[in-house]
């Protein structure tokens, strides 16, 4: 007799051909468990070929999602159900599967063929490597077909709807309501009626079929999770940076220009932001990725808020015109979605190694501010937090995010924004109030050493800028050696000045003990949970997390100073960490991992484990 | 686009403060001068003009006018110009560049600013010389030229500027030299009343690096025997003493002496709208021998990027009406936790 668990948290992993229709699949699970009141955090992890041939390796599209009880801050290191729609599936996620783990598994797929295609040499089913797991063998192509007999449609139509079938099995076993999904299945076919009636009884059919595995399956409950009161969404780290744009240029009440070339993982920025017309967005998808940048700094002179947007190779190709914006002094925000690098390296996998790219990727002694987000829903306050910096600074500023941040999925509480995003006050000047005799282009204010910004329409403040030195006073070409020096000075003074518009760095966990972790970016998820399970267990761990990069806050050195040790985990071959000693000299240790994956808890707390045991032990 | 009355405009009032450093000799001051005089009959105010340069001699050009100016990055001031028409259609945005800056380092925002047919002019200055990194041979040089990186003669075939915006659907090319100051301005008031991006060449010369590379047909004692100025309507002849004429034979056009065999009715009548037409123009400079045309080659209207920007906002605001950001935050589904 199969039983009823309650359980604190899962980890489902769909997966299949990159055409199975797994991310909406999975997008589907997740969306029911956010309204059934779970909280949930998602990783979608696709090929980066569209249609790789079918049934390899290569072509293996999936997406993971954890849902629980308690707060749930990244993916999910293993999953405890892997749903595996062919061999090629199995294969490549079998190594992320739970000792023990249940595998769902479509038997029609599992041909000599198809085994063949996956790369094993033998029948993963028989040769016994799959002993330990519990294995749910469901022939769910031709079941598709018979639940699907009566209904008026092609064959191939038919066959697509096998994901509604497995999708419905799941949902038994996780005693999942069916009601969103069959709504969204209403909606999005409304004028199919064929393929609606199709997906929704494929759907169906497969919570009955798995109701009659029951007295061999167990099936598990996940009750809803203590969450602060409010009202939720879910977004995706993408989505959530292009709305944060579009509310920042209400709040400084400017129009937004997006110049942009699609690359991955950023052009879902482009997509979103040229849907809002309605909000003044122009989005102007340019010829390469200097043009993208070229355009932005055009409309960035002019008057908007400009932002672009890109991926590391990209950013490589933006370089000098970023150099130009710092020498402008004109207000930018440069958005870059990190990838597995170098050159093309991987497009969809996450990585954070941009980060010295990003602080000294130009020629010259070209300081710019550098923010990072944390997770999903921060890109919305760090989008917003760049433009007013951009703003309010007058400076290219540069947010980081990652493929794993710009892909999640997770809930947000939707913010007041009429309290907490109303306004950023920029430097536009109203040339009415204006001496215009001895006002020159590059007037700064004495205390930021913020410039005025002018622009094109104003009468009577025409000016003439351009990439070459500019003297000090008024604004024309200058190659006075000591002029030089003022203005780098000036310019790096400048930037150093926007730590006094920042929040303090908080602190997670007692301000002084054994091991203090720093990270940035994109991993916040899986260090607060290594370190917060570290903290439960007695351990004096405490971890900051940056997401002002640079300037950095001004307590940080203060932070550090009381702790005995300080490690960095990052994405990279270990970049902040090397920042970090420069600047307060700490003797932070690192901890990298260049997988293209993000963190696993389990690994981030084996390693602060060990650190904690040499802090405590020096 | 917002026409002014501004008469009280002289040439004066669009010279900068700024001191101009181009070579003494060098065609860029005629074209300055043409150019300042040209802004002051523009019809707009003077706040409203956006000059943008990228990288090179002729690129220094915002300087000197007294607008707003950007002098930006090698190659990428049609990129950034058309950022700031995009963003402010009102404006009237002129590129200065010239054949190293818009024919190879920024060869890609040129055909692509021609291609969305940006409502903004830009003026190549064509010396066929990189001027400013001291005498290598550019985009535009004839192939054999003897320049600091090519001792023995350079290899490459020349761009014709004209044929390849051209190529690239552009919807106004004219072409002028620094010889001739009141065509320049004719040409850029043109310019200005075309719809689109409006692309003119000017020939112009290098005294240092490539001293007298136009002189034929721009040099006032050679240039009627060797070009023919185009005006609407009328028939494509040209010559000093000897009156010559451009027909068409088969699909090849030819010059012939006019005279017993041929008279005026035979040439050739321009009509810069005619798309055949110019596309045979302006393979013309593919061969040495033909004259080199001046004026106006083609001009006609088509659908213009920023017009469509602005409309389309338009067009979806009257659907959806203003953008409500509350109203998107809780756009789908969402769901309410209680306390």
């Amino acid at each position: 007799m199969a039983t009823l668990t309650e359980v604190e948290s899962v980890v489902i992993r769909f997966s299949g051909d990159s055409g199975d229709g797994m991310q909406l699949t999975g997008t589907q699970f997740s969306n029911t468990s956010a309204i059934m009141g779970n909280d949930i955090a998602t990783f979608p992890d696709y090929p980066a070929e569209i249609r790789a041939p079918q049934g390899t390796v290569a072509g293996v599209s999936g997406f993971q999602l954890h849902f629980g009880s308690r707060e749930i801050f990244t993916p999910g290191d293993e999953a405890d159900m892997l749903v595996a729609f062919n061999p090629a599936a199995l294969k490549v996620n079998l190594k992320d599967l739970k000792k023990g783990g249940t595998i769902l598994l479509n038997l029609d797929a599992f041909t000599d063929k198809k085994i063949e295609k996956a790369g094993y040499e033998s029948n993963p089913l028989e040769d016994g490597q799959l002993d330990g797991y519990q294995l749910i063998e469901v022939p769910v192509d031709s079941q598709t077909a018979e639940a699907l007999k009566d209904i008026d449609l092609d064959t191939k139509s038919k066959k697509r709807c096998k994901n509604f079938y497995a999708l419905g099995m799941t949902y038994f076993f996780y005693h999942r309501e069916m009601e969103t999904t069959l709504d969204w299945i209403e909606k999005k076919f409304s004028d199919k009626p064929e393929l609606l009636k199709a997906n929704q009884t494929a759907m169906k059919a497969g919570a009955n079929f798995a109701e009659t595995l029951e007295t061999i399956v167990s099936t598990y409950k996940v009750s809803k999770a203590k969450i602060e009161p409010g009202v939720y969404r879910q977004i995706n780290g993408n989505t959530s940076t292009a709305w944060g744009f579009i509310r920042a240029a209400q709040a400084a009440n400017l129009p937004l220009f997006l110049g942009s070339y699609p690359i991955t993982p950023a052009s879902d920025i482009l997509h979103e932001l040229s849907k809002y017309k309605e909000f003044d967005v122009k989005t102007f998808q340019a010829e390469d990725e200097i043009a993208g940048i070229c355009t932005a700094i055009g409309a960035g002179l002019t008057g908007s808020l400009a932002i672009t947007t890109t991926s590391g190779p990209g950013m490589a190709l933006k370089g000098e015109a970023i150099g130009l914006a710092i020498s402008y002094e004109t207000p930018l925000v440069i958005v870059n979605v990190q990838r597995g690098g170098p050159s093309t390296g991987l497009p969809t996998k996450t990585e954070q190694s941009d980060l010295y790219q990003a602080l000294y990727g130009r020629n010259g002694d070209s300081p710019l501010i550098i923010v990072a987000a944390s997770r999903p829903n921060d890109c919305f306050h760090m989008a917003y937090e760049a433009s007013r910096l951009a703003l309010e600074h007058m400076t290219p500023v540069i947010l980081l995010s990652d493929g794993y941040v710009a892909n999640g999925t997770e809930p947000w509480k939707i913010p007041d924004v009429d309290t907490l995003y109303a306004s950023i006050k920029h430097k536009m000047l109203d040339p009415e109030t204006v001496d215009k005799e001895n006002w020159s282009w590059i007037t700064r204010d004495p205390k930021t050493l913020v410039r005025d910004w002018a622009i094109p329409g104003m009468e009577g403040l025409e000016h003439r800028i351009g990439g070459l030195e500019k003297d000090f006073d008024t604004g024309n070409i200058s190659y006075d050696p000591a002029n030089h020096q003022k203005m780098c000075e000036t310019r790096q003074k400048k930037v150093e000045n926007a730590a006094n518009n920042i929040p303090l760095q908080e602190i997670e966990g007692d301000e002084s003990g054994d091991l203090l972790v720093i990270s940035w970016g994109g991993t916040y998820g899986s260090v607060e949970m290594a370190v917060r399970a570290l903290q439960k267990e007695g351990q004096k761990i405490s971890l900051i997390h940056l997401r002002y990069i640079h300037p950095m806050p001004k307590n940080v050195g203060d932070l550090i100073k009381n702790f005995k040790k300080v490690i960095v985990p990052e994405l990279n071959m270990g970049q902040m960490v090397h920042v970090i000693n420069a600047k307060f000299a700490c003797n932070a240790t690192a901890y990298n991992k260049v997988e293209g994956l993000p963190f696993k808890i389990s690994e981030l707390k084996e390693a602060f484990s060990n650190a904690l045991k040499e802090a405590q032990n020096d | 686009m917002t026409k002014e009355n501004n008469s009280h405009y002289t040439k004066k009032d669009f010279v900068s403060d700024q001191e101009v450093k181009w070579c003494p000799g060098c065609g860029d001051y005629a074209i300055l001068s043409a150019i300042q005089s040209a802004m002051a009959q523009l019809g707009r105010k003077r706040e409203d003009v956006v000059c943008v340069s990228g990288i090179g001699c002729s690129s220094r050009f915002p300087y000197y006018l007294n607008t707003y100016g950007y002098h930006t990055i090698h190659g990428r001031a049609a990129a950034i110009a058309s950022g700031v028409k995009t963003a402010n259609p009102d404006l009237s945005v002129w590129v200065m560049t010239g054949d190293g800056d818009s024919l190879s380092i920024g060869g890609n925002h040129f055909i692509h600013v021609l291609r969305r047919n940006m409502d903004m002019n830009i003026v190549l200055f064509n010396n066929q010389v990189y001027g400013l990194t001291k005498g290598q041979y550019s985009p535009t040089s004839v192939r054999g030229q003897v320049t600091k990186s090519t001792p023995y003669g350079s290899l490459d075939r020349p761009f014709s500027p004209a044929k390849l915006a051209f190529g690239a659907s552009a919807t106004f090319i004219a072409r002028t030299t620094d010889t001739n100051a009141k065509q320049i301005e004719a040409i850029m008031l043109e310019a200005e009343e075309h719809r689109g991006t409006s692309f003119i060449e000017v020939y112009q010369n290098c005294v240092i690096f490539n001293d007298g590379c136009h002189s034929d047909y721009a040099e006032k004692k050679s240039r009627d025997d060797h070009s023919i100025i185009l005006e609407q309507g009328k028939p494509m002849i040209f010559g000093g003493e000897v009156k010559k004429g451009l027909i068409l034979d088969k699909l090849t056009l030819k010059v012939v002496e006019l005279g017993d065999a041929y008279s005026e009715a035979d040439c050739l009548i321009h009509d810069k709208t005619n798309e055949m037409l110019a596309s045979l123009l302006v393979a013309m400079d593919a061969n040495a021998s033909m004259p080199k045309l001046y004026g106006v080659i083609f001009a006609v209207d088509d659908v213009i990027y920023n017009d469509q920007v602005t409309a389309q906002i338009a067009e979806v605001k009257a659907k959806k009406g203003d953008g409500d950001f509350n109203k998107l935050l809780h756009s789908g589904d969402t769901w309410e936790i209680k306390a």
